[in-house]
């Protein structure tokens, strides 16, 4: 009987432990929480989850070359890419992924899931000199 | 044989071909026309490289070093491309000028008509007014919105509509018949004409974005030669094209962190706008800079006072400061249909932003401080952010939104009557207001539902609450307004009520293609671009602009005229060429 209750209680644990995995998804709305044009706050809990593993749905901005390693992914499609155009610029709350390996452009107009490893703080991209935030590291993508 | 004969005579003409000379390019241009006493530099780039004996440059036959009092630096190659000679900061008294360059084969000839100003100043302030895009079509979509027709009149005029005297302006770059708003900018600033992309600047050969010939902008006229205060306010990031032109020199319009250093560089006592992201540090969330330096705190110890939310700079307002830093957003703010209306956009992040008669009142108060007068350059910069994605209704709320700040300036006018005050655009867009969309009418497409010449009648927005702007602009009976040029997209027919239009997005192929996520809003229908597939959004138009004036010089104002001529009325008024 006791073995039985161990059993039935260490199956209710991996069952939680997968809801657990399902549930630490991060959406766009939740990466600030606030601030303001001296500067925006990481949401609690992007900083609950820094060096887990999250998903996150958005668009992938136009990269640089249809095979990348290295995209930005955004809320909404962006019309422009600022990586080609002068004048244009990056909305403020992209996040930039980071592919275990290279994967295909995926067309801007498509929603993808993306998963990674959450790193958050400022750091710059040594090939690129690219700034960002928030970072997905050994990501890999799906369309949805 | 002949073939062998043949080949490398071909060869030897392909050659010849290939090291076809090109005449020297002569900076200043040719057909420059600029101000006396204002600073420039001087360049002559020739296509190989040169002994400096070869080449021979003279301006009215004299020696450069006889007409600067300084010999130019010589570039042996620049870049690989050739010779050059370089002279900085150098200014000419008012005159005709030929400037004659030659390279042993080739010539080439710039001449300049340089102009002076009278010694008295006409002008105590001069106040210059853009909204970024305005065209024809902006115009008259915010006065049927605003003021309302009654059998064929208008209910009233927009404030714009009353300025004494109206031209119209040429916006044409160096490299283009076309413009975007630096160069256009950069005209009214300097009075010289630019390149696409640049401020400030003449656009040379080199890869450097600041090492480009420059023209001296009319702040650091301002600064040089009077004691005036300068005031620059925009609803747009303050580095983005039009503000940035007041004081910047770069090649590089997108170069917007450096251009805060600019701005530090000139210390207005007023810069209010967006895009504060290039004066935070890195390490900052939401900073776009790349390096450690915050500007922030760099003009708080210069004296500033900062505001960051409406609230604040009411607060800060109460007792006017010396000099006032308003920073709202950490990009552009968001426009006057969101803002009041619709709250899409980045209002909720956003939630206290002014309105850009919030920061005319408050630029007004401080400049005023100062007894010597001042110059202030407001730009409503979203007309054209909004203009470009084919959003013409948020486009026209925002122009409604620029004529109440017209009607606040010839407020400021009417009692101080030694004020000159422009009004006008930077470049146009292709916007025409064609009838009314009417959902009643019967039909199977939306296409069938516009009302065009006795079918179009009058559109049924109401303005209940009095304050300018149309208490819905989802009504049953509405404007129908085109862009005359766009990428892929679906016409929907109806204001975009979820947010600031995307009419297309990129695909593999480096294409824009019609965003999907308008393809099932009822009615939608698809339109193929008309622009190269590259391009994303609706481009500018080199139609004319309309430029309203009033006050002292205002009088130049009139027929048409180059836009560099908005420049020189201005240093004119200010007695800038003494």
């Amino acid at each position: 009987m006791k073995t039985w209750l161990a059993v039935l209680f260490c199956l209710l644990l991996g069952v939680q432990a997968a809801w657990a995995a399902a549930e630490n998804r991060l959406s766009f709305d939740e990466l600030y929480s606030g601030g303001g044009a001296l500067g925006l706050r990481f949401s609690d809990k992007v900083l609950s989850s820094e060096g887990t593993r999250i998903s996150i749905r958005g668009f992938m901005a136009p990269p640089l070359k249809a095979d990348a390693d290295f995209f930005v992914l955004t809320r909404e499609p962006v019309a422009l890419c600022p990586f080609c155009q002068s004048d244009s610029d990056w909305p403020d709350n992209i996040l930039v992924v980071y592919l275990s390996e290279k994967q295909r452009f995926v067309q801007n107009n498509t929603v993808i899931e993306v998963e990674g490893d959450l790193e958050v703080g400022s750091w710059t991209d040594e090939h690129t000199g690219f700034v960002s935030q928030l970072r997905l590291r050994n990501a890999t993508f799906h369309t949805l | 044989m002949k073939a062998t004969v043949m080949m490398p005579l071909c060869l030897g003409m392909a050659l010849l071909t290939a090291q076809a000379q090109a005449a020297p390019t002569i900076y200043p241009v040719d057909t420059a026309r600029f101000l006396g006493t204002a600073k420039f530099d001087f360049k002559v780039e020739f296509d190989r490289e040169l002994k400096e004996s070869d080449m021979d440059v003279r301006i009215n036959g004299k020696s450069v070093e006889d007409v600067f009092g300084a010999k130019p630096e010589f570039i042996r190659n620049e870049e690989g491309k050739g010779s050059a000679i370089l002279l900085r900061n150098v200014s000419l008294k008012p005159g005709k000028y030929a400037v004659t360059a030659r390279d042993g084969k080739e010539e080439s000839v710039a001449k300049w008509d340089v102009y002076g100003t009278p010694e008295k100043a006409k002008a105590k302030n001069v106040i210059l007014l853009i909204a970024d895009g305005l065209s024809m079509g902006h115009r008259t979509g915010a006065r049927l919105l605003s003021k309302g027709v009654t059998n064929g009149m208008y209910n009233g005029y927009l404030s714009m509509d009353t300025l004494p005297y109206t031209g119209m302006l040429g916006t044409c770059s160096v490299d283009s018949i076309a413009a975007d708003s630096a160069n256009t900018a950069s005209a009214y600033m300097t009075g010289h004409k630019s390149s696409v992309n640049a401020i400030g600047v003449y656009a040379d050969r080199t890869k450097d974005p600041f090492d480009d010939p420059r023209q001296e902008t009319i702040a650091e006229l301002l600064r040089r030669k009077t004691k005036k205060s300068i005031g620059i306010v925009s609803d747009a990031e303050i580095e983005d094209a039009t503000p940035a032109a007041v004081v910047s020199h770069t090649r590089k319009r997108s170069e917007k962190a450096a251009i805060v250093g600019m701005f530090a560089d000139i210390r207005p006592e007023v810069l209010i706008g967006g895009g504060s992201a290039y004066f935070l540090p890195r390490t900052v969330p939401g900073s776009k800079r790349k390096d450690e330096k915050d500007y922030v705190e760099d003009f708080r110890k210069a004296g500033y006072t900062l505001a960051t939310t409406r609230t604040e700079l009411l607060n800060v307002m109460e007792k006017t400061p010396d000099r006032l830093l308003g920073l709202f957003h950490t990009g552009n703010l968001d426009g006057s249909l969101d803002r009041k209306q619709l709250k899409k956009g980045t209002v909720s992040k956003f939630p206290d932003q002014p309105d850009l008669t919030d920061s005319m009142n408050a630029a007004l108060k401080v400049l005023s401080k100062n007894p010597e007068g001042f110059f202030l350059m407001l730009e409503a910069g979203l007309v054209d952010k909004y203009s470009h994605p084919l959003d013409w209704e948020r486009a026209i709320y925002d122009t409604i939104m620029f004529d109440k700040v017209v009607a606040q300036a010839q407020a400021f006018c009417d009692a101080n009557p030694d004020t000159l005050l422009i009004v006008t655009g930077d470049h146009t867009h292709a916007l025409s207001i064609i009838g009314t969309v009417d959902d009643n009418l019967p039909g199977e497409l939306m296409r069938d539902k516009v009302g065009i010449y006795a079918a179009a009648g009058y559109p049924n927005y109401k303005d209940a609450d009095g304050d300018g702007y149309p208490d819905s602009v989802n009504v049953s009976k509405r404007l129908a307004a085109f862009i005359g040029n766009y990428p892929d997209h679906y016409e929907t027919y109806r204001p975009k009520l979820e947010g600031p239009f995307v009419p297309a997005v990129k695909d593999e192929n480096g294409h824009y293609i019609a965003n999907a996520a308008y393809k099932d809003v009822p009615g939608a229908q698809f339109v193929p671009g008309n622009l190269p597939r590259t391009e994303s959004t609706g481009v500018h138009a080199i139609d004319d602009l309309v430029v309203g004036a009033r006050g002292p010089n205002a009088d130049q104002i009139h027929g048409f005229m180059n836009s560099t001529e908005v420049f020189r009325i201005m240093a004119e008024a200010m007695a800038l060429g003494h």
